[in-house]
């Protein structure tokens, strides 16, 4: 479809060519580039003839010429360090502290053993389905670490490592997944819709995009309780092409909210690769189109990560206005535990990321080379970390489901008769034919 | 889409807001028919006169003083008892800066600011998104859309974020303190997109309220019950009503219960359920069943589409043994076929006759045919007739 677009647009742009007196199609070539100060070249106005349009603030040109996108040589991505972990330019090192990267690498890499042992049950059929987070876990980490704690989340559904970092347990992670008796969001959801209020962290919903609109409205009311408090709101560059992303955008922008937009392209909407997605320069280009602050950066750098987001978030705050950062990463594991990726990408490449590029192992690099980081410590870490993973599972595969009075609950504050009848209905049913229902694994 | 109907309103409204936002007594449906009588097509192109009188309830006075309001004006009065109490408070939707294209937030924006009152990009979607949002984050968040046929591109937003926030997130999580308000019904010259009651949509869905008023009165105390609401409402505002409906209006705030069906006629003969507009026709329609048949009407307005009251309706059914509901919506799958379900099923063995349905044809809401179209209080006669001759 966007083939064809391009293919009609030169089509009226030849035809306009014709009609030009004065120009002939090979200087029109030359000067369809792309130029932001296009006005220099006009000859000289009349003065007091200045568009007057309420819709833009321009100048008027005497030249036929179309803005032309460029694709070829794109937005700059940020990054801080290089693929070995080494620092490029000493004055961008966030100089964190030894104890503070090392939190960064553990959550990363505990986030990445929990990814294994859930998608492994999940696989075995004890949980009914996972999303991984594998070469995702820079974005997270670094931008979680930027934000203040009571900033508030808005999540896509891969940004279980923001929720870890803040301090969400192992145990309620495995509680929602096992949809348990434990699980905060009282078993409704499928597993990785987590959520959690102490920890300003919305919960997940399926549909994409919905949240983008909602974390403009969120942070135009927290900027009117003025309490220095700012929002991010993360999304995929796939979910940047619902209606609701264009939504959010331009709200926030016009609305003035103290938002930190989050694109992580990590290249595929389950099957469907970015050039399939967009046809302009990602995500971080449609910035300016909002008036909106953009930034693109190295998303498996996790000190780039964690830059953009502060200044993004520290300039958000103290200038009510929305931020656009795109993460650029690759999304290493499947979609989700329904999707079989090799239907639609090499192994090579998957191989690439995973070996040649991946967050974890550069920040590992910028560790090792400090001294920070060594066999040993991997050794233990590893099998610690393993270790907390698997009691949490165990004790999450143990426990009860949910009662099922929580069928019928919140779907109002209150409840309402008719809700009540139905549930009292269900029990009269499920006692009278009890042996067909589970009841012994759910709570009494 | 969208565009084209701000432009069409909005042509109508700069006029009515010369000579007429002060006063609040022009009808809005004249601003056409004067345009019209000035051409030669005045024979053909004559608006059917209005399908119905409305009728005022009688003076309350147990919420202290009243002055006159029409329906917009009573909308005004209940948006500005909440800006006053409530410093979360925030109002916005398209046009809304400037009072909205049918005046209902008129003056607000010079009394609270404009970052209380304020206009949104032209997408609805976004619309009641942002509205979630501020309402996760502790606002009380009043939205506008521009007019229910509009309401679509929100659909998601709606059914799939708001109604379920609470119920997902195990109460961690919701948007209660959301209230959706959207021009509602038929209008006499509407057509297609500004006429439409789609209310059934939002009745299948599980955590949100859907409500609509009948009169000034009514508005006011239903808006604030549904502002006040700890779940998130959608509240129609039936738009030929706005200037139509006039009555005496409690200055101060109050609340009108929601989920309570309202008795406005006893009767022992029929019962009779509608809402929003339709009250009007039905008022008319159980004077003429009186007159007419000697037949007496019970008549009931619904007030909160959902969650529904089931009790007062299904109480009357018993006594009269007839039900005739009526909606301007199309009549498959409209909420009244909702309300004849479960009223056979609690009511079986005391109808009398089969329970009636008088809604609006299963075509779009069309322009010219809208007196042909529209439930009123002719087809409405007729099914009483026959129900009772059954």
């Amino acid at each position: 479809m966007a083939a064809m677009r391009s293919v009609k647009l030169s089509g009226v742009c030849s035809h306009a060519v014709r009609q030009m007196t004065g120009m002939n199609a090979c200087r029109m070539l030359q000067q369809r580039s792309f130029r932001v100060n296009g006005v220099h070249r006009q000859q000289s106005f009349d003065p007091t003839d200045k568009p007057q349009f309420p819709g833009a603030s321009a100048e008027f040109v005497d030249r036929l010429e179309f803005i032309q996108p460029n694709v070829i040589s794109g937005i700059p991505i940020y990054r801080v360090m290089d693929r070995q972990g080494q620092i490029i330019n000493p004055s961008e090192d966030p100089q964190l502290s030894k104890e503070t990267v090392l939190n960064f690498y553990q959550k990363m890499t505990l986030l990445n053993t929990m990814d294994r042992i859930l998608y492994e049950s999940q696989r075995q059929g004890r949980i009914s389905f996972y999303m991984t987070n594998y070469g995702e876990e820079g974005t997270h980490i670094g931008s979680a670490a930027a934000l203040e704690p009571n900033d508030l989340v808005f999540g896509q559904y891969r940004e279980a490592g923001v929720l870890m970092y803040r301090g969400f347990p192992l145990d309620l992670f495995m509680a929602q997944c096992y949809a348990n008796a434990d699980d905060l969001g009282k078993g409704r959801q499928m597993p990785v819709h987590y959520g959690s209020k102490d920890l300003h962290f919305v919960t997940i919903s399926s549909p994409l995009a919905t949240q983008i609109p909602q974390a403009a409205g969120s942070a135009y009311a927290l900027k009117r309780e003025n309490l220095n408090r700012a929002v991010i709101c993360y999304f995929g560059e796939g979910a940047a092409s619902e209606g609701d992303a264009h939504a959010g955008f331009n709200f926030s922008a016009t609305l003035e909210c103290p938002l930190i937009f989050f694109c992580r392209n990590n290249g595929y909407a389950i099957s469907t690769p970015t050039n399939e997605q967009y046809r302009g320069d990602g995500i971080a280009a449609r910035g300016p189109g909002y008036g909106m602050m953009s930034i693109r950066v190295d998303g498996n750098d996790v000190f780039a990560v964690y830059n953009a987001t502060k200044e993004a978030r520290r300039r958000a705050v103290a200038e009510n206005q929305p931020f656009l950062i795109e993460a650029m990463t690759y999304r290493i594991g499947h979609h989700s535990t329904s999707d079989d990726s090799s239907a639609y990408r090499s192994v090579d490449e998957v191989n690439y990321w995973d070996k040649q590029d991946h967050p974890i192992s550069r920040l590992r690099h910028y560790m090792t080379a400090r001294g920070w980081w060594g066999e040993d410590d991997e050794r233990s870490w590893r099998k610690e970390s393993r270790k907390k993973v698997m009691e949490a599972f165990e004790k999450a595969e143990r426990r009860l489901k949910p009662k099922p009075d929580l069928l019928f609950t919140d779907v109002y504050k209150e409840m309402t008769d008719n809700l009540t009848k139905q549930r009292d209905a269900m029990w009269r049913h499920v006692k009278q034919y009890k042996e067909h229902y589970p009841l012994d694994a759910y709570d009494k | 889409m969208a565009a084209s109907a701000r432009v069409l309103f909005r042509g109508a409204n700069s006029k009515l807001s010369l000579s007429s936002v002060k006063s609040g007594s022009y009808n809005y449906l004249r601003v056409t028919l004067l345009t019209l009588s000035c051409n030669s097509h005045v024979k053909s192109q004559r608006r059917h006169a209005a399908h119905f009188t409305f009728q005022p309830d009688p003076v309350t006075t147990q919420y202290g003083p009243t002055q006159k309001m029409n329906l917009f004006q009573s909308v005004t009065s209940a948006l500005d008892n909440t800006l006053a109490s409530d410093p979360t408070a925030v109002i916005f939707g398209e046009d809304v800066a400037f009072g909205g294209v049918f005046r209902c937030t008129v003056g607000l924006r010079d009394k609270y600011g404009k970052d209380r009152v304020f206009n949104t990009p032209l997408c609805e979607q976004g619309i009641v998104g942002f509205g979630i949002g501020a309402a996760v984050a502790g606002a009380t968040a009043i939205a506008e859309i521009q007019f229910a046929d509009y309401i679509f591109p929100a659909f998601d937003q709606i059914v799939n974020e708001a109604a379920k926030y609470r119920y997902r997130s195990g109460d961690l999580f919701d948007c209660g303190r959301l209230t959706i308000r959207a021009p509602w019904g038929c209008v006499g010259h509407g057509s297609l997109y500004h006429s439409q009651s789609p209310e059934a949509f939002f009745a299948h869905c599980p955590g949100i309220k859907v409500v609509v008023p009948r009169s000034p009165v009514q508005a006011k105390g239903l808006l604030l019950s549904c502002i006040a609401d700890q779940n998130p409402c959608i509240f129609f505002e039936p738009k030929i009503l706005y200037r139509a409906a006039v009555e005496q209006v409690p200055v101060e705030p109050y609340t009108v219960p929601l989920s309570q069906a309202e008795i406005l006629q006893e009767g022992s003969d029929v019962t009779l359920v509608a809402w929003g507009t339709q009250i009007h026709v039905m008022r008319e329609v159980a004077q003429m069943a009186q007159e007419k048949l000697g037949v007496s009407c019970e008549l009931i307005d619904l007030q909160t589409i959902l969650p529904w009251d089931t009790e007062t309706i299904c109480k009357s059914v018993v006594k009269t043994g007839r039900l005739l509901i009526s909606h301007e919506a199309p009549v498959t799958g409209g909420f009244a076929a909702e309300i004849g379900s479960t009223v056979q099923e609690e009511c079986f063995l005391n109808l009398e006759a089969p329970i009636a349905r008088v809604c609006g044809y299963d075509t779009p809401f069309p322009h010219i045919f809208e007196p042909f179209y529209i439930p009123d209080k002719w087809k409405c006669f007729e099914a009483i007739k026959k129900m009772i001759n059954f």
